[in-house]
């Protein structure tokens, strides 16, 4: 990068803009320069901070019932890491949701992104607001709007498992046709009518061209979808009635009792992200190696 | 109405099929659409019908509720909870402004001198996110705990007793307070910032700058007059993702704030989930909620005149 470029905030003196002295750097540029930096270093402490903090706590053996304070280093909640039962159940819980939520929500995001992409029809607008609803929703129009449906048709009794997932549902679609309508609309259509050139039937297309183009495009989804779904916990808190997803159980023990064991998950969650992400990069540059 | 979503596809010329092909091909994009249609018509649409629906109903939840017309509703919904409103609404605005400020210099650095590192980069912001953001948010207490090293270094400079004159904190804590809970929402929601600032900021061509500095731009005006105008899908779409959420949080106002922080979300959770008969009018307010975050959204859609980019 030889192009000098400032930060978009600081403001320039007029001199600045003389003709005959853009080449020559004045110390007023070098800070200009390294305040751009410096400000993306102080945001980046800012969002690492807390993953830092929960990883260090993990380590730490709570004076209380509440581990905000750090007293001495210990592994024990490492070597429990299911603080209660009712931690560990809801986790699976959630993890369970999650991967129902995700596989419907995939399946028909993807759908609805071909059927956008790919073919003309009527009403394409009217169904392009009803994609962009969900998304311009606060989720806790969501969650109460729905609440008031479920209260009013099958009762307040019913909510559970089901009416969790059928609101996870609900808020994954958007963001998967979205994700998958992006990796579509970036493909090149000339490489399908090559292959039906070559004598592929329309079935031939989609598996072993269509498919396979579309797929990373499918996977980032579907990732997303599992990401939102585990995460949520205010449209979770409205459709749940008595079960307890993980980040309930979190929300509950704010009130109750903060273990340690929950800065455990805290980290695994982080550390497996991170190995997923560095497995990806090895085995794609594996793949290229192999070319 | 008319929000699209993404550009339309390019026209290609396609070989027309036989017509028999060319009938199943019209029916082709509905059989797709159907479930997916059908599931947001069902849970999303219709919910929000019941809502409206609900909101001019009167009893508890002992007795059923009677559907009276009673639009009374919407008045104590608003006048009973005006100061929710003002603080969702500011607290928001805040939120997005101070994730503008931040997530710009942040997108535009790694973007033209991320160099090879990008992509690292990038994925340093998205990271996180990965971890529950609730155990992300309660860390915050730990590292702004009044025996913490932060509060202590701002009460030795005395910043605290100005932001606490200016009512912004109570006390000598930062904690409880309304600059926590902005505080708490910047940093939940400044990914959502970063995120489209950087697909935007990243398509443009650096040789851009280098035409602007040719032309006599110094580097402030290449920035206001190249590169602002390119990124300005990004702020748009930076700034609705970041601001719509927002609004209708209440998990940071929850945890990092105190009783005189109260936001909508937390009334409306507090009437559907704790009170007997609080359900009418909570569905009074999430409909104004709705209403009023989707208008802001659409007047600001008009006005950034972006409608096809978004």
């Amino acid at each position: 990068m030889t192009t000098t470029t400032a930060p978009p905030a600081a403001s320039t003196p007029s001199g600045a803009a003389d003709p005959g002295r853009p080449y020559r750097r004045s110390p007023l540029t070098w800070i200009r320069e390294h305040l751009l930096a410096a400000i993306t270093v102080v945001v980046f402490v800012f969002m690492l901070a807390p993953n830092a903090v929960i990883l260090w706590m993990s380590f730490n053996q709570p004076i209380g019932k509440f581990d905000y304070d750090w007293n001495r280093f210990s592994l024990s909640a490492w070597k429990n890491p299911c603080a209660t039962n009712e931690m560990c159940h809801s986790l699976g819980l959630s993890v369970e949701i999650g991967l129902i939520a995700t596989l419907v929500s995939t399946a028909l995001g993807t759908m609805i992104a071909f059927a956008m992409v790919r073919h003309r029809f009527k009403a394409r607008s009217g169904i392009n607001s009803l994609l962009f609803l969900p998304m311009a929703a606060p989720e806790v129009v969501m969650g109460a709007t729905l609440t008031a449906l479920f209260f009013n048709t099958i009762g307040p009794g019913s909510l559970g498992f089901w009416t969790i997932t059928i609101a996870h549902i609900v808020f994954c679609l958007s963001y998967v046709v979205v994700t998958v309508k992006s990796r579509l609309a970036g493909m090149d259509p000339t490489l399908e009518r090559a292959a039906q050139d070559l004598y592929a039937t329309p079935l031939q297309t989609f598996m072993k061209v269509t498919l396979p183009l579309v797929a990373p495009g499918i996977g980032a989804a579907a990732l997303l979808a599992f990401a939102l779904s585990v995460d949520d916990y205010i449209i979770t808190a409205f459709t749940a009635g008595n079960m307890e997803t993980f980040p309930m159980y979190i929300w509950g023990s704010v009130q109750r009792a903060y273990p340690a064991q929950i800065d455990v998950i805290g980290s695994l969650m982080l550390i497996c992200t991170m190995a997923i992400i560095a497995l990806s990069q090895i085995l794609g540059r594996a793949r290229n190696a192999r070319r | 109405m008319s929000v699209s979503l993404q550009a339309p596809p390019a026209k290609s010329p396609v070989p027309q099929p036989p017509p028999a092909a060319r009938r199943a091909g019209l029916l082709t994009p509905w059989i797709l659409l159907l479930p997916g249609l059908l599931w947001l018509v069902v849970f999303f649409l219709v919910p929000i019908l019941t809502s409206v629906g609900a909101s001019v109903q009167t009893g508890n939840a002992d007795q059923g509720y009677r559907l009276t017309w009673d639009w009374g509703n919407y008045g104590h919904g608003l006048s009973d909870y005006l100061p929710q409103y003002g603080h969702s609404l500011l607290y928001s605005v805040l939120c997005t402004v101070f994730c503008l400020l931040l997530g710009y210099p942040v997108a535009y650095c790694i973007a033209f001198r991320g160099g090879r590192f990008k992509s690292l980069l990038m994925a340093l912001v998205v990271v996180p996110s990965f971890t529950s953001f609730l155990i992300r948010t309660i860390a915050w207490k730990t590292i702004l705990s009044d025996n913490g090293p932060i509060v202590s270094v701002l009460n030795d400079l005395h910043v605290l007793n100005a932001t606490t004159a200016m009512g912004w904190t109570v006390g000598n804590h930062v904690l409880a307070s309304p600059a926590a809970v902005v505080f708490g929402m910047v940093y939940n929601f400044l990914p959502f910032m970063i995120l489209p600032l950087y697909t935007s900021l990243e398509k443009i061509d650096p040789r851009l700058h280098e035409a602007g500095s040719d032309l006599y731009c110094d580097t402030f005006a290449t920035w206001r007059r190249v590169t602002l105008p390119l990124s300005m899908p990004g702020v748009v779409g930076g700034t609705l993702l970041t601001f719509i959420p927002a609004v209708g949080d209440y998990i940071n106002a929850q945890l990092l704030g105190n009783p005189n922080t109260g936001v909508v979300g937390q009334k409306i959770e507090d009437l559907f989930l704790r009170q007997t008969d609080g359900y009418p009018v909570g569905s009074a307010i999430s409909v104004v909620l709705m209403a009023g975050t989707l208008i802001l959204v659409l007047l600001y859609i008009r006005k950034a005149g972006t409608e096809d980019l978004i």
